[in-house]
């Protein structure tokens, strides 16, 4: 609503038919807080409350931001996601956690940028579809990631209403004295199936996880996209790469029409029990060349569970780029350099694309801060750093404390004891003074670090450096660490 | 006139392996070194082995710029795969190897790292930098026939897990030539501090050609070794391939 939105402590509720009554269809925290909840009249809320804001509610509005929301996950996180009329996203994150640091931390990431469009978000990752819907909703904190095989114990305490179940039915189970899911799981199946019908139960396995339930991926309508189905279902490696090189072919064609290039490639593998299975790749910049593209794609087949069979094979381009058709310049001199992109590519997908990159400079003293990862195929950056002191080619990950009997205050020591080994200081050049960035944080202000490059007996050259300036307690603690080494 | 021997030479190397280009090499510049090398340099298309010496076999930092050295005077972009993630590339830039050049790959298992290796000699354009413990002798000859095929060198910088491991240096491979690089005290200088590092480099196994051990100052700015000048004083003829350690 933008600037004419109601303040937020003000309570709002949207307001819908449902059976030719109107009911409020959602209610913000405010509202819950005051008592009112979805599903409530509205002359009985507005008696409740007479100052209350009410709107109506755009159902076909909604679902078409959910869409959109559904096209933004598909882009970001995975490439199976579905929207969940009226109010959820499921995404199958089977395989996609690990490239975004993990389960909760997708999790934290998602709510993170979903509150920076300013929705308020709950989430939860569980083994199946209905447990997920169901904890997200009605779980104890907003953000729940349950472990594998845990999903019945943690949604047992949940009510009904988790279930999915219709209004009526709820309704039906609590007059009957059922109010959780743990009241039902002991009851006999037969008559309450008999009662409430079978959705009762299947939706019961389906948040268990004994029953399936396929996600009906989401695919924006306007990606470049093609699908292929089987007549007799396909297994083999060789019959998924055959049809892999005809769809490559066929979206490729698509993408050279609309003068683009793909950056990311979902391909889905619909399988005869109902699974769906699927392949990400990701280029580092956009491409429309099949033999690379098909490359990509066949590189991943063995992670894939065909099952019994797969039916259907679709391959969608969804995120693209402007690509313009280039001509190559052609040198009489010089050979032309060697494309390597296709390569970074490949290993990225394989390996994840925060495990292979190039070191750029960082204009800082500090020698941890003055490296920096960029992605591997870009342009040239210019790495530069001064080469009047000698930096060593190993850094240790964190210094390693030493211990060390050294005359203050600004000579090397004279033998240190560094993993149980000790050395005996031979010669010794420096001190190189790093002062600490006061303008990142206050306790830098007076930091200061003195570096040493010292030789031992043996020949071998360690970079070690004194927490402090060797006189004033204020600059550090006057320890001795080992933070890199020579060759 | 072609001497008959070299003429047979040639005829058994294209009956080994018939892909096989004409060996382009890397020269030391440095004569008694290259003398040791089939050729009179380190073969492009093949598997280098190096590792560090005396007390530094977990990080092998003498070796890594001996390698990065190498890596720095063949032009192209190289793919420097890491087990741990602690190159420094100041450090390495000083060894001539600018950090535009190098691709770091982390990777783990071994296995797989030895998997992405082989990728990168199939696609060819890159040289490879491998930071591996172990290699068995069907891995190194698959690396070194990719390495053959694609004319590029891989570098297998072998590191030891713990200082106590004798894996590194104990088991046969298929490598072309294998190395060892361990520091040595440096020059000593007339004031105090430290003079330029000193390695002691010997070529423990060389295909087709000798071994060798030799002193040498450590990579220059563009990753050129040199001879101390004690040792680049004296006579040295590139006839004698060994030469002791003579201070």
């Amino acid at each position: 609503m933008g600037s004419s939105a109601p303040p937020t402590e003000a309570p709002l509720v949207l307001v819908g038919r449902s059976n030719r009554k109107r009911v409020l269809l959602a209610v913000d925290q405010a509202a819950r807080a005051a008592g009112l909840y979805p599903g409530m009249d509205a002359t009985k809320a507005r008696i409740l409350m007479p100052g209350l804001t009410m709107h109506d509610a755009k159902t076909a509005e909604d679902q078409a931001g959910l869409t959109r929301l559904a096209d933004w996950a598909l882009q970001r996180y995975a490439p199976i996601v579905a929207p969940d009329p009226p109010d959820g996203l499921i995404i199958e994150a089977t395989g996609c956690a690990h490239l975004h640091g993990g389960e909760e931390a997708m999790l934290a990431d998602l709510r993170r940028r979903l509150a920076n469009f300013g929705y308020d978000s709950r989430t939860a990752m569980a083994d199946h579809w209905g447990a997920a819907h169901a904890l997200a909703r009605f779980g104890r904190a907003p953000l729940l990631v349950i472990p594998p095989n845990a999903a019945e114990p943690a949604l047992r305490p949940l009510p009904l209403a988790a279930l999915r179940l219709p209004v009526a039915t709820v309704a039906g189970l609590a007059r009957l004295g059922f109010e959780r899911i743990d009241d039902l799981l002991a009851q006999p199946r037969a008559p309450l199936a008999l009662r409430f019908g079978p959705a009762l139960w299947r939706r019961i396995d389906q948040a268990l996880g004994c029953a399936a339930e396929p996600i009906e991926p989401h695919r924006p309508p306007e990606a470049p996209q093609a699908s292929q189905t089987f007549a007799e279902p396909i297994g083999t490696p060789a019959a998924i790469a055959h049809t892999i090189a005809t769809l490559v072919a066929a979206v490729c064609e698509q993408l050279r029409t609309c003068q683009i290039g793909a950056r990311g490639l979902d391909l889905l593998l619909h399988c005869v029990d109902r699974r769906c299975e699927a392949i990400r790749v990701g280029t580092s910049a956009p491409v429309r060349d099949p033999t690379r593209l098909v490359r990509l794609l066949i590189d991943k087949i063995e992670t894939i569970d065909p099952g019994l069979g797969i039916e259907l094979m679709q391959l969608i381009a969804t995120r693209t780029e402007p690509l313009a058709a280039i001509q190559t310049l052609s040198s009489l001199a010089a050979p032309p350099e060697p494309d390597i992109t296709p390569l970074i590519d490949l290993l990225a997908n394989r390996l994840g694309p925060d495990h292979i990159y190039r070191i750029a400079s960082v204009a800082s003293d500090v020698p941890e801060r003055a490296i920096a990862r960029i992605a591997p195929a870009g342009p040239i950056s210019h790495a530069d750093w001064p080469t009047h002191w000698p930096r060593p080619p190993r850094l240790l990950a964190h210094p390693e404390r030493i211990e060390t009997i050294a005359p203050l205050p600004d000579h090397p020591p004279v033998t240190f004891r560094w993993r149980g080994v000790r050395h005996r200081v031979h010669c010794a050049d420096g001190p190189e003074r790093i002062f600490g960035e006061w303008w990142k944080r206050d306790a830098e202000l007076a930091a200061v670090r003195d570096y040493f490059r010292v030789e031992d007996e043996t020949g071998l050259r360690f970079w070690i450096y004194r927490a402090g300036d060797g006189e004033d307690a204020s600059t550090g603690s006057h320890q001795w660490f080992v933070h890199g080494i020579f060759g | 006139m072609i001497p008959p021997l070299e003429t047979l030479r040639a005829r058994i190397k294209s009956l080994e392996s018939p892909h096989l280009r004409p060996v382009a090499v890397l020269p030391f510049g440095i004569a008694p070194l290259d003398a040791c090398l089939p050729g009179g340099g380190l073969a492009l298309g093949a598997l280098h082995e190096i590792m560090g010496g005396g007390p530094d076999t977990t990080y092998a930092a003498a070796a890594s710029l001996f390698a990065a050295g190498i890596a720095a005077r063949i032009a192209g972009p190289v793919l420097w795969c890491l087990a741990r993630a602690d190159l420094f590339a100041p450090g390495v830039a000083q060894a001539g190897l600018a950090a535009d050049r190098v691709i770091h790959l982390e990777a783990s298992p071994e296995a797989a790292l030895l998997a992405c290796c082989e990728e990168a000699l199939h696609h060819g354009g890159v040289s490879v930098v491998a930071e591996i413990a172990r290699l068995s002798m069907t891995a190194s000859r698959r690396l070194q026939l990719a390495a053959e095929r694609a004319g590029r060198p891989i570098i297998a910088l072998r590191r030891a897990r713990r200082s106590t491991d004798a894996t590194v240096s104990g088991e046969p491979t298929a490598a072309t030539t294998r190395w060892r690089v361990t520091s040595l005290p440096s020059a000593p200088l007339p004031a105090p501090g430290i003079g330029q590092a000193r390695w002691r480099v010997e070529l423990i196994r060389c295909r087709a050609g000798e071994s060798a051990d030799i002193i040498v100052e450590g990579c220059d700015a563009k990753g050129y070794l040199a001879l101390p000048a004690v040792l680049a004083d004296r006579s040295a003829s590139p006839a004698d391939g060994i030469l002791r350690t003579a201070d």
